[in-house]
């Protein structure tokens, strides 16, 4: 992993569980990466994998029947897993900014954007109203809204799906946070908007060195996007590596059938990954992916391969690999 | 094409779409919802076509109008060479044995209430196709074809994954081995592998019975790999419709080519262009005059903004590319 | 519950999860978690079954005899001995009067139970009138609410009108009715009948128009099933969630209504017993014997409690089914 010192956010070992009455279910296991200033990593992989309950364990926002039941997670260095409600809000919006999927739902709409906006530079930056004004004036006209004098006043109904979502990036980046946390942010999107929001978050990264964690299921908008790529399974951590390799050399046989399934030029057939992804309730005891896996070996269902690394910036979960670098 | 054209088993002429917004106190028709304006298109037997566009397009509404889900505003489909429109209702309910839909939501595409045999099976009973013990092993071999065990028939929609789900959609729409089916937005609520999974039965299904898709999506990468022909639409209208290759490789209209242009391949060394789309896709209630594409155009002159395009054709053909762009007219 | 995992050998597709759980099945799981729910459950079975036994304990094989007059009893309070003045015909079973005598000395446990029957008929046949009526208007203008009638939409026609209805003034309208037709207990049911249907028509109506647009409904339009069958057996079943709930809770009010009715005089005359003209008779002699008003008003109360207790566990565990993912 990177110097330590270059690190705007450490997760080491995090689990995540849930307890229902159908059982205890362990959403995210052993789950381990970090992020520095100004690069982009990509969490991903197909529903279920906990990928989002990540990222709402980051921001604490993990409610009953769910907890965290292990693991830390450091922002610049600062403790977050068992941090005082009082302490974190003191953090979310203001050193944390995060966006959601669907824009349409995520703007209150009975508030116009300027406050929505403003709410989170007075209560974070201690500024009055009136104050804020000129400073949301310059965020709307740096995500890119035109006429910002005549939205500012507008209410979400009257914008459309992009420019809520220009709204929503305003106000998660009003108290320059040191990371961006974004859940799957365009998959609501039209691909023309698409491109344009994409193109926006980098300009925003490159302007403010700002670090983002981008969750998605859109291996397109990865391959175009983030610098490094963790791919999930199942609640754990398949393969980690930077953007290209996991493209051009991916050693996982999950990333490996997941690229080959994708429908793109020069795949006559698309080979798919045969069965389903199991429930938290029924995740096979060893390697969760040995039920579906063609290079299963026989020691896969009885134990967990741990991620191990295989090159600089490289790390697989595998027991194919772990057998070359048996102790 | 072979030497003696077959006339093609779909043919939609100048369709329309319009929905009535009313307002006031005693709700009188303020403005129309353009939906659908004024599309043609052709579709082989056992051919795909792929419609594309962003959200409000009118691609869904197409869709539903060709089977009559929804009453047309105005224009013509032939199906088989028998006018839709003019059949009367029971004629109608006859028809659609040869024309089904899949939907996207694999969640409220299936009756919560009935069991998977009921929901499979149904349509066989109603039309008395078949009855007792035929229509129990006529459901099981539907639901084995789409890759379920037969066992399932007595289970609920809410005891299977979003993938067995439209498993079971399929089922149900091949129940009465229709000749075409309109695929909307069918494998975009599934996780990729699960997509691939429902791709390639689509595939070997269309190969097995010979079925034509009009297949509905906002994913150009799934609609190349499954589609012939392609045609892209752009606020009621269709733009462009050319071979799914040609399409991507060569696009003629301006939004074609923003639309490939912003589609994010999953390759890292491709490098995507600079020409980004601005502004916001227009509301179809009140379209631009002229081209609906002339206030987002990079190459607008000013002839677009007063005058629909007319259509253009390049190539012959199984290579026909159809264009309708002012930058392409012969006239230019 | 067992739990097993499901393999299709042949495509190595696991189902999803575990239990295979037939709707109903599923409705109960979640109903008995809720343990007033469940309280007000048993109460009402118990009632149901003490109304239909009334009819054979008052009426056919009399061993509770609601009718009789022993004036030398008038007055006693519940668990008393009968007087040994009585003749050998009037004697109560078991020689104790259960609840006590009335004004006239008649056993309140049996008119008690003979009440029972009268009040829950005209809650159910009431509720069963107005259901009917809610789910025809509210499902006409839900699946054909655009279809234009002359100038005006059935949608529009058939809310409008229930708007109307509801601005009248419901209690005060049964009061009218009643009071100008001749008292018996099928006016009444009918009366409270027509007159409570509104709030179904709304539910049936908004579920409709939701279910109208559910990809299923469209599937059956487009599999050519006729009309009849994808409202009956399509749309129905799916949207009689809220309007079984209300129906539950309708019941309660419906013999609140009575219960009101009797108590100003207008409601079923005597010598039929109805829990609310026992409290109506009840209520002129509350300081004497209190336990003529107290114990039809104690039981008025815990019959509402328990229906409304069964409304809100059904309507808890009913709704995350269709709201599921």
């Amino acid at each position: 992993m990177q110097a330590k010192t270059d690190c705007v956010l450490e997760v080491n070992n995090l689990h995540v569980s849930f307890f229902t009455d159908r059982g205890k279910l362990r959403v995210v296991q052993n789950v381990a990466f970090n992020i520095c200033a100004g690069e982009t990593v990509a969490l991903v992989g197909e529903s279920g994998c906990g990928k989002s309950v990540t990222a709402l364990a980051i921001m604490g926002l993990i409610e009953e029947p769910g907890i965290i039941t292990g693991g830390q997670i450091r922002l610049k260095g600062q403790e977050l897993v068992g941090l005082p409600l009082a302490k974190y809000q003191q953090i979310r919006g203001h050193r944390i900014g995060m966006i959601f999927q669907e824009p349409m739902t995520s703007l209150n709409p009975v508030f116009k954007i300027g406050t929505q906006i403003g709410e989170v530079l007075v209560h974070h930056s201690k500024m009055t109203e009136r104050e804020a004004r000129p400073e949301v004036l310059r965020l709307l006209k740096k995500v890119g809204i035109s006429s910002p004098h005549r939205r500012i006043d507008q209410y979400p109904h009257e914008l459309s799906g992009g420019m809520k979502q220009r709204v929503m990036i305003a106000i998660a980046l009003a108290c320059q946070p040191d990371i961006l946390i974004a859940d799957e942010p365009t998959t609501a999107l039209d691909v023309t908007i698409q491109a344009q929001i994409l193109r926006l978050l980098k300009q925003l990264q490159d302007d403010m060195g700002m670090a983002i964690l981008l969750i998605t299921h859109n291996l397109g908008v990865v391959a175009h996007f983030a610098n490094r790529v963790v791919v999930m399974y199942a609640g754990e951590i398949a393969e980690h590596t930077d953007v290209r390799t996991l493209f051009h050399k991916p050693q996982h046989p999950y990333t490996q059938a997941l690229l080959k399934a994708l429908p793109i030029p020069g795949h006559e057939r698309l080979v798919p990954i045969q069965g389903t992804v199991p429930m938290p309730l029924e995740y096979p005891s060893g390697c969760r992916f040995c039920t579906r896996c063609p290079a299963v070996m026989k020691c896969c269902p009885q134990k967990s391969p741990s991620l191990q690394k295989i090159e600089p910036c490289h790390y697989v979960a595998c027991w194919l690999y772990q057998m070359k670098n048996a102790p | 094409m072979k030497n003696a054209p077959t006339p093609p088993l779909l043919s939609v002429r100048n369709l329309k779409k319009y929905f009535p917004i009313s307002s006031g106190f005693f709700s009188q028709v303020s403005s129309w919802v353009k939906a659908v304006d004024d599309i043609s298109f052709d579709i082989d037997a056992g051919e795909t076509l792929g419609l594309v566009g962003e959200s409000g397009c009118g691609k869904t509404t197409a869709g539903r109008v060709l089977l009559r889900l929804l009453e047309p505003t105005d224009g013509t489909i032939h199906f088989e060479g028998n006018n839709l429109l003019k059949m009367g209702s029971a004629e109608l309910r006859r028809r659609r044995c040869q024309m089904q839909i899949i939907f996207q939501d694999p969640y409220s595409s299936l009756n919560p209430r009935m069991t998977v045999g009921n929901i499979v099976g149904e349509a066989l009973k109603v039309h008395g196709i078949a009855t007792g013990i035929e229509l129990e092993q006529r459901i099981g071999k539907l639901l084995d074809r789409v890759g379920l065990s037969p066992s399932y028939r007595s289970r609920y929609p809410h005891e299977f994954s979003g993938g067995q789900r439209q498993r079971i959609g399929i089922a149900r729409a091949l129940a009465l081995h229709p000749k075409f089916i309109v695929c909307d937005e069918a494998v975009s609520a599934l996780d990729v592998s699960i997509q691939a999974q429902i791709i390639n039965l689509l595939c070997d299904l269309q190969t097995e019975f010979n079925l034509a898709y009009l297949f509905i999506s906002h994913d150009l990468n799934v609609v190349q790999h499954i589609a012939k022909r392609v045609a892209v639409m752009y606020v009621g209208k269709i733009v462009e419709i050319a071979p799914a290759k040609t399409l991507f490789n060569s696009p003629k209209h301006p939004y074609t080519q923003a639309l490939i242009a912003a589609n994010p391949i999953p390759n890292p060394s491709i490098k995507h262009e600079a020409k980004l789309l601005e502004g916001d896709v227009p509301s179809p209630v009140n379209p631009p005059a002229g081209c609906r594409f002339h206030s987002r155009c990079a190459n607008a002159m000013e002839k677009c903004k007063n005058l629909e395009p007319p259509l253009t054709e390049f190539g012959k053909g199984e290579a026909k590319q159809l264009v309708w762009c002012h930058l392409h007219t012969s006239s230019n | 519950m067992e739990e097993q995992i499901l393999m299709d050998e042949k495509n190595n597709l696991p189902a999803k999860l575990v239990l295979s759980e037939t709707p109903f099945g599923e409705f109960w799981r979640i109903f008995q978690k809720d343990k007033l729910a469940l309280l007000g459950l048993v109460t009402l079975f118990l009632l149901i079954i003490a109304a239909l036994a009334s009819k054979a304990l008052t009426e056919w094989t009399v061993v509770f005899d609601p009718a009789t007059v022993r004036l030398v009893d008038k007055f006693l309070p519940p668990l008393s001995y009968a007087s040994e003045l009585l003749p050998v015909e009037d004697i109560p079973r078991f020689g104790i009067y259960l609840l006590g005598t009335d004004e006239l000395g008649r056993d309140v446990f049996a008119r008690m139970l003979q009440g029972s029957f009268v009040s829950l008929s005209i809650g159910f046949v009431a509720v069963g009138i107005s259901t009917f009526i809610g789910i025809l208007l509210g499902g006409l203008a839900g699946f054909y609410g655009n279809v234009r009638f002359l100038f005006i939409s059935v949608d529009t026609l058939i809310m409008r009108f229930t708007d109307v209805m509801l601005c009248f003034p419901t209690f005060f309208l049964i009061l009218t009715v009643v009071a100008l037709l001749p008292p018996s207990i099928y006016n009444i049911m009918i009366i409270i009948g027509i007159t409570s249907w509104m709030g179904t028509t709304r539910f049936v109506r908004a579920e409709f128009l939701a279910l109208r647009e559910q990809d299923f409904v469209v599937a059956a339009k487009a599999l050519g099933l006729p009309a009849w069958r994808i409202i009956f057996l399509h749309m129905v079943p799916n949207a009689i969630a809220p309007v079984l709930v209300s129906a539950i809770i309708g019941v309660a009010s419906a013999i609140l209504t009575e219960s009101a009715l009797s108590f100003l005089g207008f409601g079923v005359q005597p010598p039929y017993a109805t829990w609310g003209n026992i409290l109506a008779d009840g209520k002129n002699f509350i300081f004497d014997a209190p336990w003529l008003f107290f114990i039809p008003g104690v039981a008025i109360l815990v019959i509402v409690l328990a229906f409304n207790l069964v409304g809100e566990g059904m309507r808890e565990a009913l709704n995350p089914k269709l709201r599921r993912r």
